[in-house]
């Protein structure tokens, strides 16, 4: 059980990352990656968010929308699980208000220190993309909550590693056609390639 | 009416110009987040052109539409219901007709739902302009949104796998010789860093041609 947890927690974080294998939340990842603190800050926001999303989704998904899922009302029949898009589209952005107005209240430093980052990760691929994943992999519930919050740190450290080395590229002299989203596309590529030499791990 | 007055008219450059000048991948940096896994070979690219363009050009269409309706403050989660049915649609029959490739496709047809170009392009341009305009901007846009993944598609499956369409290109001589194909390309740096040569020589054309944007 736990030998099977944790290899799904070094799977999603390091051989199958969600950004650089699955190339998930690309949107966000490039246009915040200019500076570190920026990233850091993101980052903590998809791991929170990720780690509450998944199980979450989890449950509406089991005792819902799945096949046979609404039995406990003694409706067998009905499959309501071509709703499953709308559906968790509609929980994840949800779940980033709700998240967005606890912090607001409770935790006033964490909030001013997220807050413009909270609403972007709605339309972050990489939350509905974990949630699909689930689903299309039949985790459990244990499996789902592993997985959520280790996707969520597989991405924060790849745009922590971005946002280091573009800052270091400023001092680069890389030429003019190359600038910008190219060369960023380049070094996402790199980092990937790294990223793959943990591929022959395996717990 | 004339070619030539088709091409000076303001509906063909609503079209044309997403193709070419303002592309949405890789002028506008968006909507890079699904369009990359889909790559590998060309089939699957083109598939995945086609619902993005029918979702992106259905999506314009009915919130232009909706444009006078909608109120402001509510305005973004009408945009994503209108996306997230029509995407469901795409699924739906993408699943009935051709059940392998929409398995291959896996979640990244869900995932068209947060394609930023779509929501971009209803909150820019479908909700200032009529409807026909916007229908014609969406598929514009779809159109540009394929050009780029049918490219790395192309590069990734030829030199990853040695066909086009699924058919193999590379002669069995040839391997003979000791040519090998490149893994590489096949798996995940090979897309990023094809995509970056692409845009690479996309920015110089541009550049030539006097029509570099600050990117």
């Amino acid at each position: 059980m736990f030998e099977q947890l944790a290899s799904i927690a070094v799977k999603s974080i390091f051989t199958e990352n969600i950004l650089l294998a699955y190339f998930l939340g690309m949107c966000s990842f490039l246009a915040c990656s200019k500076k570190v603190n920026t990233s850091v800050g993101l980052g903590l926001a998809v791991i929170f968010v990720l780690s509450i999303t998944a199980p979450i989704n989890w449950l509406i998904h089991t005792f819902l929308l799945k096949p046979g899922a609404l039995y406990w009302l003694g409706l067998e029949n009905i499959e309501l699980s071509f709703l499953t898009f709308i559906t968790f589209i509609a929980t994840i952005a949800a779940m980033v208000q709700i998240v967005e107005m606890v912090m607001e209240r409770y935790t006033p430093v964490l909030y001013t220190s997220l807050g413009i980052f909270l609403p972007l990760i709605a339309v972050n691929c990489a939350i509905l993309g974990t949630s699909l994943f689930m689903v299309e992999r039949h985790y459990n519930f244990l499996e789902s909550v592993v997985f959520g919050a280790s996707s969520g740190i597989g991405w924060f450290l790849a745009i922590v590693c971005m946002a280091t080395i573009l800052q270091k590229l400023n001092y680069a002299n890389v030429p003019k056609g190359l600038r910008g989203f190219a060369i960023n596309m380049i070094v996402t590529g790199l980092i990937a390639l790294g990223f793959m030499a943990f591929a022959g791990i395996q717990l | 009416m004339s070619l030539k007055k088709i091409i000076k008219s303001k509906s063909f450059k609503v079209f044309w110009e997403p193709i070419l000048g303002d592309n949405p991948i890789s002028v506008k940096v968006l909507g890079i987040c699904s369009a990359l896994a889909v790559t590998t070979q060309v089939i699957p690219a083109i598939v995945m052109t086609l619902a993005m363009t029918f979702v992106v050009t259905f999506s314009n269409f009915i919130i232009s539409l909706l444009r006078h309706v909608i109120p402001k403050n509510i305005r973004i989660i009408v945009e994503l219901v209108v996306i997230a049915s029509l995407v469901i649609l795409a699924d739906q029959i993408l699943k009935a007709f051709a059940f392998e490739l929409s398995k291959q496709l896996s979640v990244f047809v869900g995932l068209i739902i947060t394609n930023c170009i779509i929501m971009g392009r209803a909150e820019a341009f479908a909700m200032a302009n009529g409807p026909g305009l916007s229908a014609l901007d969406g598929l514009g846009n779809g159109f540009g949104y394929g050009q780029i993944l049918i490219l790395v598609a192309i590069m990734r499956e030829f030199l990853g796998s040695g066909s086009l369409l699924g058919f193999p290109l590379i002669p069995e001589n040839v391997y003979a010789m000791g040519y090998e194909n490149m893994g590489i390309m096949v798996l995940a740096p090979g897309a990023f860093i094809g995509i970056g040569l692409i845009v690479w020589a996309q920015n110089e054309w541009l550049r030539r041609k006097g029509k570099q944007r600050n990117v």
